[in-house]
């Protein structure tokens, strides 16, 4: 993900890129001894380098069929042997959601075109549904991730075309328009969006209003720089933190073990 | 039940389970020899107009081989399941498609489907109603049950349900909110699988996605494999027989059949053509350049493997990795 807001560092002065800035941060949020729902890309990185550094028993689950992967080497599809390398389980999509339908999945990751500030996540069109400016590829898992995961983790691109302040599309519920909107629609109580982790910030949801809250800045990122890159008002933390930069153990690791090949770093 | 919401999609394809019953009823249950070449399988099962579906997905265990030869036979106005990534876009491509109950379709690692995004936003594909991943495995799952919907808590609260053909009820047990999907029964199902006997009882290994269900919700079920194996060998563990010879209509035996997809313990996938596609893809003359070379261009699929190169085939079985 090269992004103009960090174009003015330069890769050789703070030792690494954006893409290995939100693997190490979304990695920081997974505990042990739990389950994931992972997809292709900087999730399952980040997956990987939990279970090498904090999380050796995070549960990575596949949305086609995959349980319980031990992600030594990258799958570059969602369905792809590498998804069930050396797993505990191999089985089909209806039994993986209907385990997150049933609540046996705390995280799940997610990502879009377009977050507004309750964390609902358009992934299927730009402009009108019947006339679209850009078809996207649709919800894909994200509905299914999104409706019956405990917590869910976006991870975004942050400027203001990513973060508005209402999507054009509802692919995927995040608060809805608000608190107890995902009650009465019929979602299952207690679950919701619960971070969202972009290359300018961490942010959280507000306990009563469910609005998007700024948690923490990236490195050498400000405050007003984070609010300048997001479309709408955004609720800043009484004591928002600077996230710590990757670690050399964390970038090692990343850079020596989970993507060998270079193949998304 | 007291009906909250209806999506404002059209039901692309009703459920009506007492005609699947009388069709399945009279569906052949007897031991035939059911191999046949992908020309042969497309030219008697598939229609102009006919809704199908694929199984898994466009890069993993996917039957590439059949669909390229529905490409080549050219049949049109396709009312398709669209869980894909390459096999969609080359129905897509090549312009075959009317009609779309869309949950993915896009390139994954390499972004939205150029394909997709001409298709749709020239209005030649006519009709995408919007589902989620497993909503749309639930509607086969609720034909495979052989019931006319299926309860799940996806969906709700959203502009895709709002859009797609699913309702809303005040569930009559618990007084909740639940989405009610439709059953989803398919004129033809495509299937790659890793072994199959003549008959059509088929194995999968690895994951299984949504081939119990997909097969199970196909009036019409071609089957390619790998290999054709004799019955005997399906016998020594039926435990891993993911469908049994009478959902089954054709056997096409078609090694590689997932290029350049994968397919798990035997090939990984050609990373170099995905890339090729990806890049024709952009352009409707490069698409139809690509389309000339590997579809068009060869007469079946043994021709295409030809034009792959034996080489190439060999190193995706040692799962050498062509990556720069």
């Amino acid at each position: 993900m090269s992004n103009s807001a960090h174009s003015h560092y330069e890769q050789e002065e703070i030792g690494y890129n954006p893409s290995e800035l939100l693997i190490c941060t979304a990695a920081r949020l997974m505990a042990d001894n739990t389950t994931a729902f992972i997809g292709t890309g900087i999730p399952m990185l980040a997956a990987s380098l939990a279970q090498k550094m904090h999380a050796p028993n995070l549960v990575a689950i596949f949305e086609f069929g995959g349980t319980g992967a031990v992600l030594e080497k990258l799958p570059m599809a969602v369905g792809e042997q590498n998804t069930f390398n050396r797993a505990i389980a191999a089985s089909g999509i209806c039994d993986i959601v209907e385990t997150a339908q049933r609540g046996f999945i705390e995280y799940g990751f997610l990502g879009g075109a377009q977050i507004d500030p309750y964390g609902n996540l358009n992934s299927t069109v730009i402009g009108d549904y019947d006339k679209p400016k850009v078809r996207l590829p649709g919800s894909g898992g994200g509905n299914d991730v999104g409706s019956h995961c405990w917590q869910t983790i976006a991870i975004m691109r942050h400027d203001r075309r990513h973060f508005v302040e209402r999507v054009d599309f509802v692919t995927t519920p995040g608060y809805l328009d608000g608190p107890g909107a995902r009650e009465t629609a019929g979602l299952p109580p207690g679950t919701g969006p619960y971070r969202v982790v972009t290359n300018l910030a961490v942010l959280g949801y507000h306990l009563l209003n469910k609005r998007m809250v700024l948690l923490a800045t990236q490195p050498g990122v400000s405050i007003d720089h984070v609010r300048e890159n997001t479309g709408f008002e955004l609720i800043i933390d009484e004591d928002v933190a600077q996230s710590e930069p990757p670690s050399e153990d964390e970038l090692r690791i990343l850079r020596e073990e989970v993507d060998k090949d270079s193949l998304y770093i | 039940m007291n009906v909250i919401q209806s999506g404002v999609g059209e039901l692309i394809q009703p459920p009506d389970m007492n005609a699947f019953r009388e069709w399945n009823r009279k569906k052949p249950k007897a031991l035939v020899d059911k191999r046949m070449t992908e020309a042969e399988a497309i030219k008697t099962f598939l229609r102009d107009g006919d809704y199908i579906g694929t199984e898994l997905y466009g890069t993993v265990r996917c039957p590439m081989s059949l669909v390229n030869e529905i490409v080549r036979q050219g049949v049109k106005d396709l009312r398709v399941a669209g869980q894909g990534v390459l096999e969609l876009d080359m129905l897509l491509g090549a312009s075959l498609v009317k009609a779309l109950d869309i949950t993915y379709i896009g390139l994954e690692v390499y972004g939205v489907s150029n394909c997709l995004r001409r298709e749709v936003e020239s209005g030649r594909v006519e009709k995408v109603v919007d589902w989620s991943n497993a909503a749309i495995a639930w509607r086969f799952k609720a034909a495979a049950m052989g019931v006319p919907f299926i309860p799940v808590r996806s969906m709700l609260g959203t502009d895709t349900l709002k859009f797609s053909a699913a309702k809303v009820v005040e569930c009559p047990f618990t007084g909740e909110n639940i989405c009610l999907l439709p059953a989803l029964v398919l004129d033809v199902g495509l299937i790659h699988v890793h072994r199959a006997d003549k008959y059509g009882n088929a194995q999968i290994d690895g994951i299984s996605g949504f081939a119990a269900e997909l097969a199970r919700a196909s009036k019409r079920l071609l089957i390619s494999a790998e290999e054709i194996v004799d019955t005997e060998i399906i016998r020594v563990q039926p435990d891993r027989t993911i469908i049994p010879y009478y959902l089954v209509d054709a056997v096409v035996e078609a090694p590689f059949g997932s290029h350049p997809g994968e397919m798990c313990y035997k090939y990984i996938r050609d990373e170099e053509q995905i890339r090729e596609w990806v890049d024709a893809s952009k352009d409707p003359g490069t698409t139809g350049a690509y389309l000339d070379r590997y579809i068009y261009g060869v007469k079946d699929h043994q021709a295409y493997l030809d034009l792959v190169g034996r080489e190439r085939l060999d190193g995706l079985r040692r799962g050498k990795h062509d990556v720069e």
